[in-house]
């Protein structure tokens, strides 16, 4: 419970970018808040906790990344132009890059909870959680495990259709 | 030590609850349900089996429309497959919408509202036409806005359900479209319907990179679970505008789109469908968009991948005939 504590203590502020529909530009608006954020000065993160489809590490151009340990946990990839924004996808946990997440929700919530507590974020402003579409185990795990913080609020993206 | 490494070992696959192997696999070594899956059913239930088998008995042809990604055109597609096959009238064609959080079928096909009657020989479909009949979990919502918030063991019980418990009755096409991933969904339809057959899986993409890279997942997924791939339908790609006839790419498909990915993989691309906003309008108007705009290039699209997908399923059955 402390290491939970310590890992998330330092972040100021969590939003979560949902939408419900695939295919609106969540990772996209996800990509571009946090990069735009980061411009302004602020300590960003992000955390992809869409497992079966993880588009950030694309997008960020660091698909081929690994993740290491440190004493506090699992060390964050950090990305964009001053290596600035910590990023946390399971995209980084593949042998290839085209391997299928072929996982139930048991083991998805599994992992979710771990890249919560056991990602040493450090201190940020803002931490950003990109997210699956629809409302199943990832949207229930990530909410629960993410509840005892200082959970901002959640950003819905759609289009006009 | 590089994580990765670690957990390369606990990224192999769950064998699935329903499994001889569930709980007892390397994977399931640290996952939260070993203990109630290695304490479960040695395998699946045969029984339930033999009645998801009595039941497809009369569906010829199975199709599943897949992606990966979301937002592609998945529910479209399967929509105005289902409504391409149907226009045949000799036909009889079932629709069923296994996306449980965001069903979009009864919306495209003009249905919403309606509701799941009973009878004596189980649930009925929702008839669109005399020979096309639909299923989602959007007809048994209250409200349409209602959020369907439920896990995955949930979402599998309900899938059974539509199968096991709809009245379909003698069935010339099953469609099923499916939600964008690869997870619950997907393992169980392939689980279930493994009691009867799945001619194969059409895969939906957009031509963009970022489209492509959860594609080339769900191919991947597929032969895992050895479900044949009818092929790769391309959306989205380009766009001709009505008044200048000048056409872009509204999604440039910087990796060579659905056409490199398919000669990589060696799956066939099935076609290449444009932008038309006609689609979308159709969708939301819950209209046949092969009907209203006959003479676009879109439909003209959609009717050769249609034709394609019933040719390659009239071949597989014939194939199946000549064994037997």
């Amino acid at each position: 419970a402390l290491a939970e504590r310590a890992n998330l203590a330092g972040v100021q502020h969590i939003l979560l970018v949902l939408s419900g529909k695939g295919g609106v530009g969540k990772s996209t608006i996800s990509t571009e808040l946090a990069l735009a954020l980061r411009n302004a000065g602020k300590r960003v993160g992000i955390l992809d906790v869409d497992l079966c489809g993880p588009s950030i590490p694309r997008m960020l151009r660091v698909q081929d990344s690994a993740v290491h340990q440190c004493d506090s946990g699992w060390v964050p990839v950090f990305v964009g132009q001053d290596k600035a924004i910590a990023l946390m996808s399971i995209g980084f946990l593949l042998e290839r890059p085209d391997d299928a997440v072929v996982w139930r929700g048991p083991k998805k919530n599994a992992l979710i909870k771990q890249f919560v507590t056991d990602v040493a974020w450090g201190d940020l402003d803002f931490l950003i959680v990109d997210t699956p579409p629809g409302t199943s185990d990832e949207h229930i795990s990530t909410v629960e495990a993410l509840r005892p913080f200082q959970l901002l609020g959640a950003i819905l993206v759609t289009t006009p259709q | 030590v590089a994580l990765a490494a670690q957990l390369s070992l606990s990224l192999a696959e769950c064998p699935g609850t329903g499994s001889a192997q569930a709980g007892r696999a390397a994977a399931c070594q640290g996952c939260p349900n070993q203990g109630l899956c290695a304490a479960g059913a040695a395998g699946p239930d045969p029984a339930e089996a033999a009645e998801l088998r009595a039941r497809l008995r009369a569906v010829r042809h199975t199709v599943l429309v897949l992606s990966g990604k979301g937002g592609v055109g998945k529910s479209t597609f399967s929509a105005l497959l289902a409504h391409g096959l149907a226009a045949d009238e000799t036909k009889q064609v079932a629709l069923l919408d296994i996306d449980i959080c965001g069903p979009s079928i009864p919306k495209i096909m003009g249905l919403e509202g309606e509701q799941v009657h009973q009878s004596g020989s189980g649930w009925s479909p929702v008839y669109v036409e005399e020979n096309l009949g639909v299923m989602s979990v959007g007809f048994l919502l209250s409200s349409p806005d209602d959020a369907v918030i439920w896990r995955g063991p949930k979402k599998n019980g309900l899938i059974k359900q539509f199968l096991r418990d709809v009245d379909w009755g003698e069935v010339d096409y099953l469609i099923v479209d499916t939600p964008p991933g690869t997870s619950d969904e997907h393992l169980s339809i392939v689980q279930y319907l493994s009691a009867s057959h799945i001619d194969g899986a059409v895969i939906v993409t957009t031509p963009q990179e970022v489209s492509l890279q959860d594609v080339r997942k769900e191919i991947n997924f597929c032969r895992k679970v050895k479900l044949p791939i009818i092929g790769v339908v391309e959306n989205m790609s380009g766009f001709v505008c009505p008044k200048c006839k000048n056409e872009s790419q509204i999604f440039p498909p910087t990796t060579g789109g659905a056409e490199k990915m398919c000669q990589n993989l060696n799956v066939s691309l099935l076609g290449k469908v444009p932008l038309d906003p006609q689609i979308g309008r159709s969708c939301d108007r819950g209209q046949s968009f092969l009907a209203e705009a006959p003479e676009s290039p879109a439909t003209l699209s959609y009717r050769n991948i249609i034709q394609r997908i019933q040719e390659y399923c009239e071949q597989h059955h014939f194939q199946e005939e000549k064994i037997m």
